[in-house]
C-alpha cells in the first residue's frame, strides 16, 4: 500500500514561537528550537520529519501563516 | 518502503498542499503569539482566493487589535469609527451592491460600543458578512472588562474579577442576532483546534455563498483567545478558553437556513 509522506518547511523569521503547532501535530512532528531568530522568539522546527504524514494540521493552526506543507506518495 | 525520500525531493510545487494564501500579505501581523486573530484573517483570505473575489470584496475593521487588518490582506479595506462597522458596511453594500462587503470586528468593538449600529444592522438584514472576535477582553488597550468578560474573570480594571451584581451579566451577542428577523445565518465557532479551524473556514464560505444570493446578514462569531491580556501561554490560554469560555458561549450554529 501506498504511504504518504510529508513535509513541512517552516518560514523562521515569521514564527513567533507560539507552540500552537507542536500541540497540533498528530505525530510529534515538531518542536520548537534551542536558537531563536531575528526577533527572539524560539521557532519551531521538525525535529522528527520521518514521521510526517503532511496533514497539515500545524500550518491551519498556525496564526502566522508561517508553515508550507508538501506531500507526496511513496 | 524506503525512507531515504529527502526533503529535497519532496519540496516541489507539485508536491504542495498548504501555504500561506496569496490573499495575505508578506507584513508579519501585529499580533501577540497564538493569538486567534492571525488564523482567522489567514482563513478569510483562503476563502477569498478559493472563491476568486480578491477584486470584489471590500472589508471594514473598525477600532480593536485587528484596526491594521489592511496591512494583512491584500484587500479594498475601509476604517470605520469604533463600532461604527456595519453602518459603514451598509454604506458600502447599498452603494455597490455587486461586491462583497464583510466586517472585522472585535467584542469591545462590536458588543459595546458598536452594540445598537451591530444590531440594527441585524435587524434591517444588510446583506452583509459580520465577523465577530469573541475574547471577552480589551486586547488592544490592556487588557479591560469587556461586555463579553465572564462572570469572576480577572481584567485590569476589574482585578477581582467581574461581579454581575454591578458590572453586568456577560452579553451574548450571537444569541440576541440570532432572534432578529433580518439574519440569514448565525453561528459561532472557534480557531485554536485544526478541526474549529476547517469549520469556522466553512462557515465563512456558506457566508459569502449566502450574500451572493442577496439572503441577509451572516453573522459569524469566533470565539478567540488574548493570551496577553489573559496572561497565560498561547496553549494555556486555548485550554482555559475550552474550560471557561466554551461552557457559557457554546460552539454551534443558531439559525442555519432551510435550504441547507
Amino acid at each position: 500500500m501506498a504511504k504518504v509522506k510529508g513535509s513541512i518547511v517552516v518560514d523562521i523569521e515569521k514564527c513567533k514561537g507560539c507552540e500552537l503547532c507542536v500541540y497540533a501535530c498528530p505525530t510529534q512532528v515538531i518542536a520548537m528550537s534551542p536558537d531563536v531568530n531575528v526577533k527572539g522568539y524560539h521557532y519551531a522546527e521538525d525535529v522528527n520529519p520521518d514521521a510526517c504524514t503532511g496533514c497539515t494540521n500545524c500550518a491551519v493552526v498556525c496564526p502566522d501563516g508561517v508553515i508550507t506543507v508538501y506531500r507526496m506518495k511513496v | 518502503m524506503s525512507d531515504n525520500i529527502t526533503k529535497g525531493k519532496m519540496i516541489k510545487p507539485e508536491n504542495l498542499v498548504y501555504t500561506k494564501s496569496r490573499v495575505m500579505t508578506d507584513n508579519v501581523t501585529s499580533y501577540c503569539p497564538g493569538c486567534g486573530h492571525g488564523t482567522a484573517h489567514r482563513i478569510i483570505a483562503e476563502v477569498i482566493e478559493e472563491m476568486d473575489i480578491q477584486s470584489e470584496i471590500i472589508g471594514v475593521a473598525p477600532v480593536g487589535c485587528s484596526v491594521l487588518m489592511y496591512d494583512f490582506l491584500d484587500l479594498d479595506i475601509q476604517q470605520a469609527a469604533h463600532g461604527r462597522a456595519p453602518a459603514v458596511a451598509t454604506a458600502i453594500k447599498r452603494l455597490m451592491p455587486e461586491k462583497f462587503v464583510f466586517t472585522y470586528q472585535d467584542d469591545g468593538d462590536l458588543a459595546a460600543i458598536g452594540t445598537a449600529e451591530t444590531i440594527h444592522a441585524c435587524n434591517r438584514g444588510e446583506n452583509i458578512m459580520i465577523v465577530f472576535i469573541n475574547n471577552g477582553i480589551y486586547g488592544m488597550t490592556g487588557g479591560q472588562m469587556a461586555p463579553t468578560t465572564l462572570e469572576g474573570m480577572k481584567s485590569s480594571t476589574s482585578p477581582y474579577g467581574r461581579d454581575v451584581a454591578t458590572m453586568g451579566n456577560p452579553l451574548k451577542m450571537t444569541d440576541i442576532v440570532a432572534t432578529l428577523p433580518g439574519t440569514y445565518y448565525v453561528t459561532r465557532q472557534s480557531v485554536q483546534k485544526p478541526a474549529n479551524v476547517r469549520k469556522t473556514k466553512k462557515a465563512i464560505r456558506k457566508a459569502l455563498e449566502y450574500q451572493k444570493l442577496n439572503r441577509g446578514t451572516c453573522f459569524i462569531e469566533i470565539v478567540s483567545n488574548c493570551p496577553s491580556g489573559w496572561k497565560m501561554t498561547p496553549v494555556e490560554s486555548n485550554k482555559w478558553m475550552e474550560d471557561t469560555m466554551f461552557p457559557y458561549y457554546p460552539l454551534g450554529d443558531f439559525k442555519v437556513p432551510e435550504e441547507d
